[in-house]
């Protein structure tokens, strides 16, 4: 494992360079994130106005959890992709990187991984830096709770990983797993709180949000942030997302070994 | 495909940009109607192709019915928390929702694959398109052309039945009348921003994602109540990015409420104004952009 730590690094950065080279997309991907930030800004606002303190968040709490769902849709890949494997499957190309004398799985997490990370940074920080100046914004000072974000900004894309990690591999089985990626897709806008704070949704709702894989994902962290979760409540929430996420690694390499067994390429 | 271009072989090759730009005008009713006519015959195509994979196509469209009720589940969350959002009850907001959707459903079946193009252009395979007797904008309009999108059409409508239904409205033929016009003339003006995404293609063709800010942005943004983006939002998305004109002024009307900008009253019937105006616009960014288009790699 730690032999191959310095192969997977290499993945990871190579994936990251080349995340970073479509400039143009990058800013104009960050130009509509910050767009449907400021509509969905306005439209929250109007909500706590009337009530303020709505769901635990004050007007900057709620600005500030708006814009941090916003600033991870690529990173976590909310809206679903990321994971080139499907496509490889498809023409025999998965052969190539079963050949490998590393781990497959840790192999494409890697990948991931780099892409998340570089992400997080050309397309996080632009709507955040957009909404500071637009905005009252709640910005922790504490630099324990800067650690703990960071923590649970890792165990979320975890958890992101491991959910698409499985998506990806049902095309072994399904040769077109779209229908899966669009299921995902729209669980994770409407449970994971990017579209509104699942604090607010009415009970029945929120509780099976809360229990979801997909609230790993973005309102975990953005809780963090927000320092909504204090003490014990930080606690839960990171085992929460660790939770998941082991759940979702083992159940994928699993599979992956079962995958592995299946695979017949080109008819051979 | 090839008996297609076989038929139209005969056709006016001076539909240059699809938008009929003959000399005479015999001549341009001519070719906009062969434009209309290849259109029909370029989706009777991809909707074929489409067909192929029935579930697929039956999936994908329940998928878009669900994705685009998604916005309407947020709108019900919303509610569940406060009675009225900036002075308009759910039904209101509903019917604000349901003519923003379904014109935003028709104008994407119709022109929504162009936002495709820089890929077009990237890859090269636009200039397969330029060479054959068909206008280019019939062709990346209808290019993968796909009946999944009338699952986002068919909960647009929907929406907007059941919020007609709920609405405490005094109905009577002119407000009637202009409810059928704000949908149509909200395909103009969403078709024109398509159009007008797709030209800006021609300059940057990594755009793609920032046509999303305006298309889907703008559909989002029509969702809402404009007195919710405050006074200088409202004038911005009066006089700068005329979204108001979508459905927000002629809703006033249906709804009798008052405008908060205090604009005349004709606003309300202006709609198709701004709609052909914007379509004017698009058109001409749609030619200068062809006319400066350069294959890929020069």
């Amino acid at each position: 494992m730690t032999a191959h730590l310095a192969t997977y690094l290499t993945v990871a950065r190579c994936s990251a360079r080349r995340y970073a080279g479509y400039r143009a997309a990058t800013a104009a991907g960050a130009f509509t994130n910050t767009v449907f930030g400021i509509i969905r800004a306005y439209v929250l606002l109007q909500v706590w106005h009337q009530r303020p303190g709505l769901g635990g968040y004050d007007t900057a709490g709620v600005v500030t959890f708006v814009f941090l769902g916003q600033a991870l849709i690529t990173s976590m890949a909310l809206f679903g992709g990321g994971i080139e494997l499907p496509e490889r499957i498809r023409s025999g190309a998965v052969a190539m990187d079963m050949a490998r004398p590393v781990s497959f799985q840790t192999w494409w997490l890697a990948d991931d991984a780099g892409r998340g990370a570089i992400q997080l940074l050309l397309r996080g920080v632009p709507p955040m830096a957009v909404a500071a100046a637009l905005f009252d914004l709640r910005i922790p000072t504490a630099p324990g709770i800067w650690g703990l974000f960071v923590v649970s900004l890792v165990l979320g894309f975890l958890v992101s990983f491991g959910l698409r990690y499985l998506i990806a591999l049902a095309s072994f089985w399904l040769l077109d797993q779209r229908g899966l990626e669009s299921a995902y897709s729209l669980c994770t806008v409407f449970f994971s709180g990017v579209a509104v704070p699942l604090t607010i949704m009415p009970g029945t709702l929120r509780g099976l949000a809360q229990v979801l894989p997909f609230a790993a994902m973005m309102a975990v962290p953005a809780d963090v942030f927000l320092g909504s979760r204090t003490d014990l409540s930080v606690l839960t929430g990171l085992a929460f997302q660790a939770g998941w996420a082991a759940v979702l690694l083992a159940t994928g390499r699993l599979l992956t070994a079962r995958a592995t067994r299946k695979l017949v390429i080109q008819g051979g | 495909m090839a008996d297609i271009v076989d038929v139209d072989v005969d056709a006016d090759a001076d539909a240059d940009a699809g938008t009929g730009t003959g000399t005479g005008t015999g001549k341009a009713c001519h070719n906009r109607f062969e434009a209309v006519r290849h259109y029909c015959l370029f989706a009777a195509m991809w909707t074929r192709a489409a067909w192929q994979y029935r579930a697929s196509v039956a999936l994908l469209a329940v998928g878009q019915f669900l994705s685009t009720g998604l916005d309407l589940a947020v709108i019900g969350v919303l509610f569940a928390n406060v009675p009225r959002l900036a002075d308009f009850d759910f039904a209101e907001v509903a019917f604000l929702y349901g003519t923003s959707s379904t014109s935003f459903a028709l104008s994407n079946m119709l022109f929504g694959s162009m936002e495709r193009i820089g890929e077009r252009i990237r890859d090269g395979s636009l200039d397969v398109m330029l060479v054959r007797p068909v206008g280019l904008l019939v062709q990346v309009a209808t290019d993968g052309f796909s009946p999944r999108r009338l699952g986002g059409l068919a909960q647009g409508i929907g929406v907007l039945g059941l919020a007609i239904a709920r609405l405490d409205v005094a109905w009577n033929p002119g407000r009637a009348l202009l409810v059928a016009v704000m949908v149509i003339t909200g395909v103009g003006l969403f078709s024109a921003i398509w159009i007008a995404g797709a030209a800006f293609q021609f300059v940057v063709q990594q755009a793609a994602e920032a046509m999303n800010a305006v298309t889907y942005g703008g559909n989002f943004l029509t969702q809402y109540p404009m007195s919710l983006y405050g006074r200088h939002g409202m004038q911005t998305l009066t006089f700068i990015v005329p979204l108001a004109f979508l459905n927000w002024q002629p809703a006033l009307y249906v709804l009798a409420k008052p405008d908060p900008l205090g604009l005349p009253t004709a606003f309300r019937f202006a709609s198709p104004l701004v709609a052909g105006a914007g379509l004017v616009l698009a058109a001409g960014a749609w030619r200068t952009g062809l006319r400066h288009y350069r294959s890929t790699g020069s």
